[in-house]
């Protein structure tokens, strides 16, 4: 493992960290968005050029947006004064170290099976096309009716309700 | 450690740090940012699977993360959605507060 490896996943877990540490929320969205690049770095460390970009623009894109939209919406960016973890804060950190816990175990334990390391599969956007016209084309129709669908129940729920507002 | 473990065990930290995101955060968005973050440290496992996989020209892992990407989205959208519906209709996005279930 080369030192970018650990520079780019130092990068991914720093800004989650921050993400979930900072108190202010649009401070958290911003190192939301750090992690996610980070993680997009990462795809692309691992040969999968179209995955890391369409999380670049699905995530740090859209997804980073959305969530200082609804930070700005709903006040979120005043920090509360009681503080902004639960009160149940320590039970949350012990499973989430438990969890952590036993999943580096099991990938400790685990054999390296897989063998293939040295040679990076070539495939193409074009590659990755044809698979989706092909093999995956029920998937890909399940998950254009998916979009439309929360889209509209996005649209929905979040609209204003001004006959409820009049009664 | 194998490069394939080394990135397990980086998806591991990061799902970790959402879930303690998610189970201690207050506020709403907090909990969906760590639901989302979760939802990544996924996605890099799926990748780095097809990396190391025998047969990555089959692309089963890249279309798993593709489409997960894809319903994350979906899912980020409705559930802010619903954060500004209840934030609208209870004045606060703190969890602890929305404790009814009558409207």
């Amino acid at each position: 493992m080369g030192i970018v490896f650990y520079l780019i996943s130092a990068f991914a877990v720093g800004g989650a960290l921050a993400a979930v540490l900072l108190k202010n929320l649009v401070h958290a969205a911003l190192a939301l968005t750090i992690a996610f690049f980070g993680l997009a770095l990462l795809f692309l460390r691992l040969d999968a050029q179209f995955a890391g970009f369409a999380q670049i623009l699905v995530y740090v894109g859209a997804v980073a947006i959305l969530v200082v939209f609804a930070i700005l919406l709903t006040k979120g960016s005043e920090v509360p004064k009681d503080g902004v973890f639960s009160k149940s804060w320590l039970a949350g950190l012990a499973i989430s170290a438990g969890v952590f816990a036993v999943l580096a175990w099991a990938v400790l334990q685990a054999a390296p099976a897989l063998p293939n390391e040295a040679a990076a599969p070539a495939i193409t956007v074009n590659d990755i096309g044809n698979a989706l016209m092909s093999r995956y084309v029920l998937p890909l129709e399940i998950v254009a009716v998916l979009l439309t669908a929360a889209l509209l129940g996005a649209v929905i729920v979040a609209m204003h309700e001004k006959e409820r507002a009049k009664q | 450690m194998t490069p394939l473990a080394a990135y397990l065990i980086v998806a591991a930290l990061v799902f970790a740090i959402g879930l303690a995101g998610a189970l201690t955060r207050r506020n709403a968005i907090m909990v969906l940012i760590g639901i989302e973050l979760m939802l990544n440290a996924a996605n890099l496992n799926l990748i780095a699977f097809w990396r190391y996989s025998p047969h990555p020209e089959l692309l089963s892992g890249m279309m798993f993360a593709i489409f997960s990407i894809a319903v994350a989205a979906a899912e980020a959208a409705v559930g802010l959605g619903l954060v500004i519906s209840i934030y609208r209709h209870a004045k606060t996005t703190d969890v602890e507060q929305m404790n009814r279930m009558k409207g």
